[in-house]
């Protein structure tokens, strides 16, 4: 089965999502990451129990998180589906992305371009 | 006489006691306060003024009391402990004696929290079983809480509440003796709404004793409407509604529920009366002080004994 | 076990405005146990600042170390090297850790992290209640184990109050009331008697700083202090 899904998303395998930790998914928006999301099983499907569950707070969790320094908690999502749904799989993918494109680039990005700009600038300002 | 006081008095008599209770303005006027005091007067033995009630802030409760004297009326004292420490408690103590106050309740007082400043720091640093013993050995032993000597020591009739209806209801008549070994004279209970507990409440205090050491006042509020009624019975902590009770004031029908209220309160009275152990009734009406005079003569406690 | 509550992030971002660079320190015991400011709280922290100054276009760059304790100078000194190179130091322990630190590096600016909330159990991962006002006199002994000084709303010595409300304290039903529990377990242990008597004023011993030295030591000298 071949399924189209887009490619503008990098996908970083792991063994359950109960291993993905909240510094993983902040330090992905953190290098430039327009959006995260994490694919677990589904839920009460958990080969260790709670390992999706776990990580669905830990999504609720880096959502706060960025609401909480100014960004958009949303780019951050959790998806759940059994591992032999390759379609609902690709589903989400564009999903994720036509979300991630309506809320626009990271503004980390944008921060960061306009800072090389005149960022020198402010720096003298304040030694002065 | 421990204190000379009037309600200790007309106690000391053998009368059956009747107080009232006041709650000081939330502002500087006395108006309110002196036309409440005219209702109670030559109708009660003494009044209770309330210390930051339900701890919104209030005039101070020796100031009011002070107002009272001046009116011709005997007031108590009331403190609570959550708003002063011992130092602030023994010179509002000194200055309310010098002053002619001559009777005071002593407290541990609602918390904080339920009141207009709810973050407020509660200080408790002595509770209200501490506090009566403080009073206590200011007056009998001439000193203070550190030991230091008090040239003209206070001699106050002291007081203490009890709430009969509080849980563990088995540890209440303990926590009751606590309180008159710690130093009460007089006691004056929660609001009784539940008659069955308070007989049962009774029957312990006299099997103890307990009755024989200090005077024992029934605490009487009576139901203005249904509405206090409900808000009591399911609101008010350590509060003791019976359901029959709010059922018997429903029945009384539309504009007849404070009546049927008065005449609860009035029933009550008079099974007081007649209860072993108890000394008299301290009657709260809230916001009703204008009723006092016509509770009072249907009760049957007047005129008030001059003794 | 301290129990600290990490605090808001405008709270600290406002502190650390004047700063460019700033050492984040967590500390290895209580804290890095609640889940307040150990390693990872450190790391979290660290990178919602990043995230958050970038956003003001006023970057900001951030160090990251953890202490075993930041309660005890022998662990502070590893830290001599470092903060050298830092305007700020960002403490991420109990108030009694960003105080040493504070004190061991006294022209550097130390800001918390963190409000220290109380001595407490953990009674599960990440959820801690309180038990322990550390008031220098304790009377679990007479009380059977609860606390009426931090479990009761009034510090009752004499309880329980009126207020007592179907075994509920009078400020919240889902808060027990300390003495209906203590009258409940000396019940159960027959040794209601130690509640019978009336325990007197408390004479208080943390109305100001408190030292303890234990038996068999004493106070180092300034010239030892000073090795």
């Amino acid at each position: 089965m071949r399924l189209e899904y887009p490619s503008n998303i990098r996908i970083i395998r792991v063994p359950c999502t109960g291993k993905v930790d909240v510094m993983h998914l902040l330090r992905a928006i953190q290098k430039g990451a327009d959006g995260v999301y994490v694919v677990g099983c589904l839920e009460g499907t958990c080969h260790y129990n709670e390992g999706n569950t776990r990580a669905r707070e830990r999504v609720e969790y880096v959502r706060m998180l960025l609401e909480e320094i100014g960004m958009e908690g949303d780019r951050v999502r959790m998806y759940n589906l059994s591992s032999g749904e390759g379609p609902t799989f690709a589903a989400y993918a564009r999903e994720m992305t036509e979300h991630i494109k309506k809320l626009g680039p990271n503004p980390l990005k944008t921060a960061e371009q306009n800072s090389g700009k005149k960022g020198g600038g402010k720096r003298e300002a304040q030694a002065a | 006489m421990k204190s000379g006081s009037n309600l200790e008095k007309v106690l000391e008599a053998g009368h059956f006691a009747f107080t009232g209770e006041l709650g000081p303005p939330r502002g500087t006027s006395m108006e309110e306060v002196k036309k409440k005091a005219s209702y109670l007067k030559g109708n009660v033995d003494a009044v209770n003024i309330t210390d930051n009630q339900t701890a919104v802030v209030r005039m101070a409760s020796w100031a009011a009391c002070i107002m009272l004297i001046r009116e011709g009326l005997e007031p108590n004292f009331q403190m609570v402990c959550r708003d002063r420490n011992r130092l602030a408690m023994q010179s509002d103590i000194l200055g309310a004696y010098a002053h002619g106050i001559r009777n005071m309740l002593c407290l541990s007082g609602d918390h904080q929290k339920f009141g207009d400043h709810p973050n407020a720091k509660g200080v408790f640093d002595i509770d209200s079983i501490q506090l009566l013993g403080m009073v206590k050995r200011m007056r009998d032993e001439g000193r203070f809480l550190s030991g230091a000597e008090i040239e003209d020591p206070p001699r106050l009739f002291i007081g203490a509440a009890s709430n009969p209806f509080a849980e563990p209801f088995e540890w209440r008549v303990h926590r009751l003796a606590k309180k008159i070994e710690a130093g009460a004279d007089f006691i004056q209970t929660q609001c009784i709404y539940n008659m069955d507990k308070f007989r049962e409440f009774m029957k312990r205090v006299v099997d103890m004793g307990l009755h024989e050491k200090c005077y024992i006042l029934a605490g009487v509020t009576p139901m203005k409407s249904l509405g206090m009624a409900r808000y009591m019975a399911t609101q008010v902590p350590g509060m003791d509604v019976p359901d029959s009770l709010i059922q018997r004031l429903k029945g009384a029908g539309k504009g007849k529920v404070a009546e049927e209220g008065i005449k609860f309160a009035l029933e009550q009275i008079e099974e007081f009366k007649e209860m072993e152990g108890v000394a008299g009734v301290h009657l709260m009406a809230i916001e009703w002080e204008h009723r006092v005079p016509e509770i009072a003569e249907r009760a049957s406690v007047l005129p008030r004994p001059e003794v | 076990m301290i129990i600290a509550k990490r605090k808001p992030f405008e709270e600290i971002k406002e502190m650390l405005t004047p700063y460019n660079k700033v050492l984040t320190l967590g500390c290895g015991t209580c804290v890095a146990v609640c889940l307040a400011g150990g390693e990872k709280e450190v790391a979290v922290l660290n990178a919602e600042l990043d995230m958050a100054r970038k956003l003001d276009n006023n970057p900001i760059e951030l160090g990251a170390f953890t202490v075993e304790r930041q309660c005890d100078m022998e662990y502070l000194e590893v830290l001599d090297s470092m903060v050298g190179e830092y305007e700020a130091l960002l403490s991420m322990a109990c108030g009694a850790g960003v105080q040493f630190l504070a004190e061991r590096y006294p022209e550097k600016p130390v800001f918390p992290a963190v409000d220290t909330t109380f001595i407490g159990v953990n009674r599960a991962v990440g959820w801690y209640e309180e038990r322990c006002r550390s008031c220098s006199s304790c009377v679990l002994g007479m009380t059977g184990g609860i606390c009426p000084v931090t479990m009761c709303a009034k510090g009752l010595f004499n309880g329980p109050c009126g207020g007592t409300n179907k075994g509920s304290c009078e400020i919240d039903k889902d808060q027990p009331c300390a003495w209906y529990l203590i009258y409940e377990r000396l019940s159960l242990q027959g040794r209601l008697d130690s509640i019978k008597n009336i325990s007197p004023a408390v004479e208080w011993q943390n109305q100001a700083p408190r030292t303890v030295i234990q038996p068999g030591y004493k106070k180092p000298d300034e010239a030892e202090a000073g090795n």
